[in-house]
């Protein structure tokens, strides 16, 4: 199937002469929810802001749903909904003017029922007469959200949707995902909450210094990537490896009352039997064992801190 | 033509308009209602007649003129200075419209505001003296063309303006002066040797004066020298404007 994003050969100089993006490459696939990850400057916000026509790329090409973002920006724009990091709102329209707005820009006709279903599935119904001046932070978050889909776009660009947002918010936001999703929406969404990529993505992109590290689907890259730990509570507390044990990379802990092992997820079937048939051998007995997987996390923080 | 967009936009600022229309209509009023009281009672009282025209009703023509180029100015630059000073600009950025949609939807918001307001100061310049307008038609013409001159410079300003002092800076010391200058209150005619000659490098002029033709049938430079510096100014901003939308200058980075 063709990809609904197809992201070539991206670059991206600032004036300052910053290197924002440096030749990225990216599908994305319609109907996933990717997952945009990097830390701060990382460029994730450039590269939105290019898709969306924001940010004029310095070379390299963009297609949304075949439409090249430059030559043929209209259809691109058109299936695209952008709800941006800062809570840029024109502080003195009504909730339900400021969505209007948003239709009429991306040249839909006008649609009352289809707008109410919008503020309805946002919470914001009842709102819709208070200027958003008026509104709570996370309130206005929402109002960004239902400008953005007040056109029925295909794609929805989330940038760090969730940062500064209360749990309530973050689980409703989650839930519209979804159901986006189930609509056959694609979304792309960057964020700093791993665990919100975690959570909700098919697929996840790392992004460091302008350049995509990785690309793969969330599974993957954590069984490839993920590191296992396997930790054992000693009966009684042990002053040294036994030199039998060097084949494991082991550690002690706790005043020698727990023995660490840490492995690659996906040579788990390797190590731990032989290791625990070793034990046994050794007379070494134990109370209790844990197995834990390494979160998104830390593989974010290993793939970054790796290239620095 | 995305016309749904350009009139989303001519809507949104139109509604912008409508929340200060109390201040946008008053003020015109009362500084045109006192311009009479100045110039037409006080001292159009010494003055009787300028190319045979009552003073009182000679100074008309000028004050929409200033109102017309203040005001134009402040609006279009405010109309797209504001969504860059909030950041707001982004939805545009990102909308399926074009340069000149864009255009279609802040400018034309911005010069309907504008001739609304040289309309009621005509009306109420009416209420002090009685002012037949000539060439009817030729007037609305005028009006609107120069409306629309100078809120496409307005919208260049507003573009080019890093903070909202230097949105006052080009209308209080460029275009206020000129405009005082410009025979808004007296025919360049009245002017000493060296002054009525300078005066005609002051493109105001033409303006002003092409536009007291429409009311009066007189004026100080030929009336097709008018027409054609009203459309020079006009071509002259559309071109800044189009190179803005190509560069991306201040819009995009």
């Amino acid at each position: 199937m063709q990809p609904v994003i197809s992201i070539s050969q991206l670059t991206k100089t600032y004036a300052s002469g910053l290197q924002a993006l440096k030749q990225v490459d990216l599908d994305i696939r319609r109907g996933e929810i990717f997952a945009l990850l990097g830390p701060n400057g990382a460029g994730k916000t450039t590269l939105i802001g290019i898709v969306c026509g924001i940010v004029r790329a310095t070379s390299g090409s963009v297609h949304v749903d075949g439409h090249d973002i430059v030559r043929d920006y209209r259809a691109a724009r058109a299936l695209i909904g952008l709800v941006p990091q800062e809570l840029h709102t024109d502080m003195f329209e009504t909730v339900w003017g400021t969505v209007r707005f948003s239709r009429g820009l991306f040249g839909r006709p006008p649609d009352a029922a289809r707008l109410e279903e919008v503020l309805r599935a946002l919470s914001l119904w009842d709102k819709r007469n208070d200027r958003i001046m008026a509104l709570s932070g996370g309130m206005k978050r929402r109002v960004l959200i239902a400008k953005a889909l007040a056109h029925d776009p295909q794609v929805l660009f989330l940038d760090e949707p969730t940062a500064g947002v209360d749990v309530e918010l973050r689980r409703d936001m989650w839930a519209l995902v979804r159901r986006l999703r189930e609509r056959g929406v694609t979304v792309i969404l960057t964020t700093h909450y791993i665990e919100e990529a975690e959570e909700m993505a098919d697929r996840i992109g790392v992004i460091n210094k302008g350049e995509l590290i990785v690309v793969e689907e969330k599974s993957v890259l954590m069984r490839k990537l993920g590191r296992k730990q396997l930790t054992l509570h000693l009966l009684e507390p042990m002053q040294a490896i036994p030199p039998s044990l060097a084949a494991w990379p082991l550690t002690l802990n706790a005043q020698g009352s727990e023995l660490e092992y840490s492995f690659d997820a996906h040579e788990e079937h390797a190590g731990v039997p032989a290791l625990l048939r070793e034990l046994d051998r050794l007379g070494i007995a134990f109370k209790d064992l844990q197995t834990r997987q390494s979160s998104l996390e830390d593989i974010f923080v290993s793939l970054v801190s790796g290239r620095r | 033509m995305n016309h749904r967009g350009i009139l989303a936009i001519y809507r949104f600022e139109m509604a912008r308009f409508r929340r200060t229309l109390w201040q946008s209509l008053v003020t015109p009023v009362i500084t045109t209602s006192l311009y009479f009281v100045v110039f037409g009672g006080a001292i159009g009282s010494r003055i009787s007649e300028v190319d045979g025209v009552a003073y009182a009703a000679f100074i008309v023509p000028g004050l929409i003129m200033l109102s017309i180029f203040t005001e134009s100015l402040n609006n279009a630059s405010f109309g797209i200075y504001l969504p860059r000073f909030t950041g707001t600009i982004y939805e545009v950025l990102s909308a399926p419209v074009s340069t000149v949609e864009i255009l279609l939807g802040y400018v034309g918001a911005a010069a309907t505001k504008s001739v609304l307001i040289g309309l009621v100061i005509l009306a109420t310049a009416n209420l002090f003296v009685s002012i037949g307008v000539r060439h009817p038609l030729w007037m609305l013409v005028f009006l609107a063309l120069t409306a629309l001159a100078f809120c496409l410079f307005g919208f260049i300003l507003g573009i080019w303006a890093k903070g909202f002092e230097q949105l006052n800076f080009i209308p209080m010391l460029v275009v206020t002066p000129l405009t005082f200058l410009g025979g808004a209150f007296y025919s360049i005619d009245m002017l000493p040797a060296p002054w009525n000659t300078l005066s005609l490098f002051n493109p105001i002029v033409y303006l002003i004066s092409g536009f007291r033709w429409t009311f009066f049938g007189t004026s100080d430079v030929g009336v097709h020298i008018s027409v054609a510096a009203l459309l020079v100014f006009l071509l002259l901003c559309v071109a800044v404007v189009a190179w803005v939308f190509r560069t991306g200058y201040r819009l995009k980075s």
